[in-house]
């Protein structure tokens, strides 16, 4: 989510108009963006389904950092700049939410068994991008934690893999800051289940421009400015993989 | 941090034992002990002349990733010595990339332009990342051949173009041996070296000193009281530590982690199977592991 409201509102209405039976946002509510309580408040008067991340972990619980599980300086020196701002800006009955939120949802679909999470189902700040991430270590977190589907996030970048044994795993992407491909739009995915699960990755497009003039309002950093105009990541990108990395610009 | 005392003997301080919480980094010792170049760092004083542990064959190698795929191993690690030594690392990283990501730690001197076309190849038939962590300690030829030997700079630095020209962004992995206040210098030095070689994005990785192997001599050994006991994991992350989710696979077995191979405590059993089980924390080189974390795997989290 990365506090991107605009974005939210935008998905929220797509997601509606495709006829979603139910929407789930899987967690790091806040960071980046501008005005965190805004998305907070949309998703409670929604009545949206949360799943927390470590980011509302960390901002629940009052931590000092975001756990975001960097380990350059320079990642480190934006993701703390982003959690104070988020921190100062996040009103205490927010913060009394996230607190309470659930590590994990499951779901039946059918005959299948989904479990929601932001991370892993093990770690809630665990990377799982798509060139480090073999076939048969999914297949164990499906083993392990009794899913047939998993659904996380937290990498910022969306993919899907249809594993050995009926098991599905997708990282559902963002809607907080675009790919680091050079499109401006976000995205969330939808998982259809019929007679086998179906994901389907969706654009959304928002209103950028004004997002990005008011993150220069709140004098957040112009990087991150630059992210939300450019569709480049510019920061955070030392824990991209090889392929991911090269993807990008920076 | 506790402090020990210099009149405790050993056998009454109490080392933790470490459990495996999973086996996400499996490392292989591909090229056992010998290397091109004999660093005055090296934490296992490998050289051309140490055979304490060979080459691994490609089928030793597979007998591992086979074994690795119901534990669910996460990442694979190629180390030595010096990998491209081992006239089967090309065949061993193609197999490794059917299974999952690969790394390879290398000094990147024998990397000519043949081997990296090749490299290129595989990275791009795999939807795994292929890695290649390039070892370089100085950010000048004086500085980086004073510890790694004469003329190993240019020769590292024409690998790294290579690595380049061929699509690769190699992280380069630097041993520290400056002092805490010459960071930014150094740090500044290593970037503007890269670029002038060809890198618009480098990517630096800072390992702390192990004072352990040859380093000893260069700079010193661990102090009395520099070693890891119960009293000082309270409240630690132990996933910070290596041997709570990484095992290292040679030609003669499976040990706790790449740093240890050369302590008798380490070896821990044929199979990855019997390398599951915990390890105490004697070694001074754990105190290290415990202050830096992850000083190992190319990221965290």
């Amino acid at each position: 989510m990365y506090s991107n409201y605009l974005a939210l509102q935008e998905t929220l209405k797509d997601a509606w108009r495709r006829g979603a039976d139910a929407i789930f946002c899987l967690g790091d509510l806040g960071a980046f963006g501008p005005h965190p309580d805004r998305a907070c408040e949309i998703l409670r008067k929604n009545e949206i389904a949360v799943v927390q991340g470590n980011y509302d972990n960390s901002i629940g619980n009052r931590l000092q950092d975001c756990q975001c599980g960097y380990t350059d300086p320079r990642d480190n020196y934006f993701a703390k700049l982003s959690y104070n701002y988020t921190y100062a800006n996040t009103a205490e009955d927010h913060k009394r939410w996230m607190k309470t939120l659930p590590g994990e949802i499951r779901l039946e679909m059918g005959k299948y068994r989904a479990l929601l999470c932001h991370g892993s189902p093990r770690k809630m700040n665990e990377f799982l991008w798509e060139s480090t991430t073999p076939t048969h270590f999914l297949e164990k977190l499906c083993r392990d934690y009794r899913a047939d589907i998993i659904c996380a996030t937290h990498t910022g970048l969306h993919w899907q893999r249809e594993l050995p044994g009926d098991k599905y795993f997708a990282n559902v992407g963002v809607i907080g800051r675009p790919e680091n491909n050079g499109q401006t739009s976000v995205g969330y995915m939808l998982l259809e289940v019929n007679d086998t699960p179906r994901f389907t990755y969706v654009p959304v497009e928002y209103d950028y421009q004004r997002l990005a003039g008011e993150m220069r309002e709140e004098k957040l950093p112009e990087e991150f400015v630059e992210t939300i105009l450019t569709g480049w990541w510019t920061t955070c990108l030392e824990v991209l993989p090889a392929k991911e990395r090269k993807r990008g610009r920076f | 941090m506790e402090i020990i005392p210099a009149e405790i003997p050993e056998k009454e301080i109490a080392h933790p034992d470490i459990h495996l919480d999973g086996l996400d980094n499996l490392w292989f010792q591909v090229g056992g002990t010998l290397c091109n170049i004999a660093c005055g760092h090296c934490f296992i004083s490998c050289s051309p002349a140490n055979r304490s542990f060979g080459f691994m064959a490609l089928e030793q190698v597979e007998r591992y990733l086979k074994e690795s795929l119901e534990i669910g191993v996460k990442e694979y690690y190629f180390t030595g010595g010096e990998p491209f030594m081992n006239r089967q690392i090309l065949d061993i990283l193609q197999l490794t990339l059917g299974y999952g990501p690969a790394t390879v730690l290398t000094n990147g001197m024998l990397i000519k332009e043949k081997t990296a076309r090749r490299l290129q190849e595989l990275e791009a038939g795999s939807i795994y990342s292929l890695e290649i962590r390039v070892s370089l300690d100085g950010y000048s030829e004086e500085m980086n051949d004073a510890i790694r030997g004469k003329g190993v700079f240019q020769k590292t630095l024409r690998g790294v173009r290579l690595l380049y020209e061929y699509g690769f962004l190699p992280i380069i992995t630097v041993a520290k041996t400056w002092e805490d206040h010459e960071d930014e210098t150094v740090l500044n030095g290593f970037i503007n070296t890269l670029k002038v070689n060809g890198c618009a994005r480098p990517r630096l990785k800072i390992l702390p000193s192990l004072k352990i192997g040859r380093e000893i001599a260069r700079d010193r050994g661990y102090d009395r009281y520099e070693m890891v006991t119960e009293a000082m994991l309270e409240g630690y992350d132990c996933s910070q530590l290596i041997c709570s989710n990484s095992r290292i696979a040679t030609d003669r077995g499976v040990f706790v982690c790449p740093i240890l191979i050369e302590s008798e405590d380490a070896y821990l059993g044929e199979t990855l199977k019997e390398a599951t089980k915990s390890y105490r924390l004697k070694q001074q080189a754990c105190y290290t592991c415990y202050l830096y974390g992850a000083i190992c795997s190319n990221f965290t989290g």
